[in-house]
């Protein structure tokens, strides 16, 4: 007996006789009277599947409907764990009426790619959050805050507004010769593209003066482009605008034809997203690496000087990991490094949990304030805190100074946060980390 | 009704400034030129008039570096017309007097209701722009205009005045207002839209003979202000040390 003591009773549509035919052998049955019958289908009247219409006609908009409902993206949804979000709840939002181009849903996903990875039905909110999100910038929708990332890009080739000539000025604290292609052309192995927060951000030209001098005592054959290199734009893309992704491009085409080199390097995930799966698809081919992927393989050439003497914890970012599916490259160098004891958190790999910064929620903080219980960097930092590491340990430009500000708002000033080629450059020279 | 926007492009602020050799303007070779934000507020305030009554919003700038960037910004952003006004000597300062004459000079042949422009810029934070414009013109000026309701012959407008007050007056068209803000942040022109506009847009260009160069203010001297050395105080020492103390002399203060 139900809770209660009531019970419902089963409302089905009876016929007064009824007939049932078998649509193989023609057999007839009948059924009139019988329990257990329900012979019209109830006809459900809170939804439709108009509001899809707009979205399936969109290019890369059409899987969203194809849902059904399992609900395995939702557990692993890192927005779901501070709010309400993943491919299944937009769906049925969308199913009730829910209009995504004007809703602020649309601007929280961070196509960190986690629900695809377990989507039986292949619902790839990787393709159908851009697509929505390019016809709403059209119609006058996008939050203020990345507005101005979009404008600021446009105008700069950079997201952080700086002025394009001081890109090349954190080689100055190098210790080492950087070439600028520009006032050198000679051919060269390494293009080094240093990407925004690595050129702008100060904790980013740390980590870029540590790579270059990596570089250095590994004899690689390197070069920036100096003042001519603009970001790659893929969390732009991402965030909506393929039109500014599609214009950086033709201008970063230009800039390295003028040039000769093998391959290029970047330490920024989406960057190197771009160049390896968007740039080909325009016809645009190069052989582009993760940095972590190039030093792998000479690690056995470092002649370390010191030991770090630490326990460390690694953030797999979504771009690295599920999208490109390099998990092993950064922790070969993590534990290269003499005196460094990984210890993985409960979300790594390919579960690996989001920093919140791709897909555009690099620039949308603000926005999300209001929508989410907490930052997903606050959520991260509190796990790699829970590991006991001493140093949370990335492989991402936009997440030293992410997960350094959530460790501070989440109390956790005593977890260090450090790019691999800090670390690596540190046992190198024989510093310590803790001074 | 007809809206005529004057836009002006200015050097951008994130770069530092450094006076050119003669001391006369700023050395303007390495220089990034960027539109002015209160006149792209005035663009805003056309178009949101524009959606609201429906009006042709028609853009005018002189030519200056990256202008063209500006204009199709604005034809993408919805303006139905852009013109590029040349004559003058792209790499100079036009200040703002002769800013006005040349504006003025296109728009004796033009016929426009409502005249919109930036209250100020970086180069006219005196707003005289606008006010200028409205005497050459012989019609109403309004200035720091923070809302702009308009009718066929009359628009009212709402003015910011001191002390946080608004004041709202009722001017005759046409008129010529210098706005300060416009009612919504100014609208974001996807950049696949500018790119389009690049491709079929077009700027119509206009030449404009100024009879009186003569009367023009010539500048004497351009400069930076020069250190009382009274000025701040430089702290130094590990972050912490100076978070502490800043702490310090905000209490010496009795601020806390
Ligand atoms: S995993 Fe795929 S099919 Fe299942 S609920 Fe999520 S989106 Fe729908
Ligand atoms: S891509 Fe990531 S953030 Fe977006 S819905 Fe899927 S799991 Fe959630």
């Amino acid at each position: 007996m139900p809770v209660g003591g009531n019970k419902q009773a089963a409302g089905v549509t009876e016929l007064a006789e009824a007939i049932v035919t078998s649509p193989l052998s023609g057999r007839e049955w009948d059924v009139s009277g019988g329990s257990s019958r329900m012979l019209h289908s109830r006809v459900l009247t809170d939804y439709s599947a108009s509001g899809f219409a707009k979205i399936a006609a969109l290019e890369g908009g059409n899987s969203l409907e194809y849902c059904f409902g399992c609900g395995k993206c939702v557990p692993v949804c890192p927005v779901d764990l501070v709010s309400e979000y993943g491919p299944r709840k937009i769906h049925r939002a969308v199913q009730t009426g829910l209009d995504l181009f004007k809703s602020d849903e649309l601007w929280k996903c961070t196509t960190c790619g986690n629900c695809l990875r377990v989507c039986p039905k292949e619902v790839n909110m990787i393709e159908v959050m851009p697509a929505v999100r390019e016809v709403a910038m059209v119609e006058g929708t996008i939050p203020d805050e990345l507005q101005q990332i979009m404008e600021k890009t446009f105008r700069y080739g950079n997201a952080l507004g700086e002025n394009p000539r001081r890109r090349p000025a954190w080689t100055k604290g190098a210790g080492v010769d950087v070439r600028v292609l520009a006032s050198d052309p000679s051919p060269v192995d390494v293009l080094f593209y240093v990407e925004d927060y690595w050129s702008f951000h100060p904790r980013g030209q740390q980590a870029a003066q540590a790579f270059a001098r990596i570089m250095t005592s590994l004899n690689v054959d390197f070069a920036i482009l100096g003042a001519e290199e603009k970001t790659l734009g893929d969390s732009q893309r991402l965030a909506g605008e393929k039109g500014l992704f599609e214009a950086l491009m033709e201008e970063v085409i230009d800039v390295l034809a003028k040039y000769q080199f093998n391959r290029i390097v970047t330490p920024d995930p989406h960057g190197f997203n771009a160049l390896k799966k968007v740039y080909p698809k325009y016809g645009h081919t190069f052989e582009a690496l993760h940095y972590s992927q190039l030093l792998a393989p000479l690690l056995e050439q470092i002649d370390f000087q010191g030991s770090l003497e630490a326990t460390v914890t690694f953030h797999d970012p979504c771009y690295l990991g599920r999208h490109n599916g390099e998990y092993e490259a950064p922790r070969k160098i993590i534990e290269a490094i003499p005196g460094v004891k990984l210890l993985e958190m409960g979300r790594c790999r390919e579960n690996s949990y989001c920093c919140g910064g791709g897909g555009g929620g690099m620039w949308l903080d603000g926005f999300n304030a209001n929508h989410l219980s907490e930052r997903l960097s606050e959520r991260r930092v509190r796990e790699a805190a829970a590991t006991g590491a001493d140093i949370l340990a990335v492989a991402c430009p936009y997440e030293v100074s992410r997960f350094e500000d959530a460790a501070k708002s989440t109390g956790n000033e005593g977890l260090r946060v450090m790019d691999i080629a800090e670390m690596v450059d540190i046992a190198m020279r024989g510093e310590d980390w803790r001074s | 009704m007809r809206i005529v926007v004057a836009m002006r492009q200015l050097a951008d602020l994130v770069e530092e400034l450094e006076v050119n050799d003669e001391g006369t303007d700023i050395d303007r070779e390495f220089v990034k030129f960027v539109s002015n934000e209160w006149d792209e507020a005035a663009l805003e305030e056309a178009l949101t008039l524009k959606d609201e009554l429906g009006a042709t919003v028609t853009v005018v700038a002189l030519d200056e570096p990256d202008v063209d960037q500006t204009l199709y910004a604005a034809l993408a952003k919805g303006a139905d017309r852009v013109v590029k006004l040349t004559g003058n000597d792209p790499d100079t300062w036009v200040r703002s007097r002769e800013r006005a004459q040349r504006l003025a000079s296109f728009l004796a042949g033009e016929s426009f209701d409502l005249l919109l422009t930036g209250v100020q810029a970086a180069d006219d934070l005196d707003g005289q722009l606008a006010g200028i414009l409205g005497s050459l013109l012989e019609v109403p000026h309004a200035a720091v205009v923070v809302g702009v309701e308009g009718s066929d012959s009359k628009v009212r407008v709402i003015q910011e005045m001191g002390g946080g007050l608004l004041g709202v007056s009722e001017l005759d068209l046409p008129a010529v207002l210098g706005i300060q803000a416009a009612k919504q942040t100014p609208r974001y022109a996807p950049i696949s839209r500018i790119r389009q506009a690049m491709q079929t847009g077009e700027i119509s260009e206009h030449e404009v003979e100024l009879s009186d160069a003569s009367a023009q203010v010539k500048v004497r001297r351009l400069y930076p202000p020069e250190s009382t050395g009274a000025g701040a105080t430089m702290l130094k020492g590990s972050p912490k040390e100076v978070a502490a103390e800043i702490i310090e002399i905000i209490k010496s203060k009795g601020l806390v």
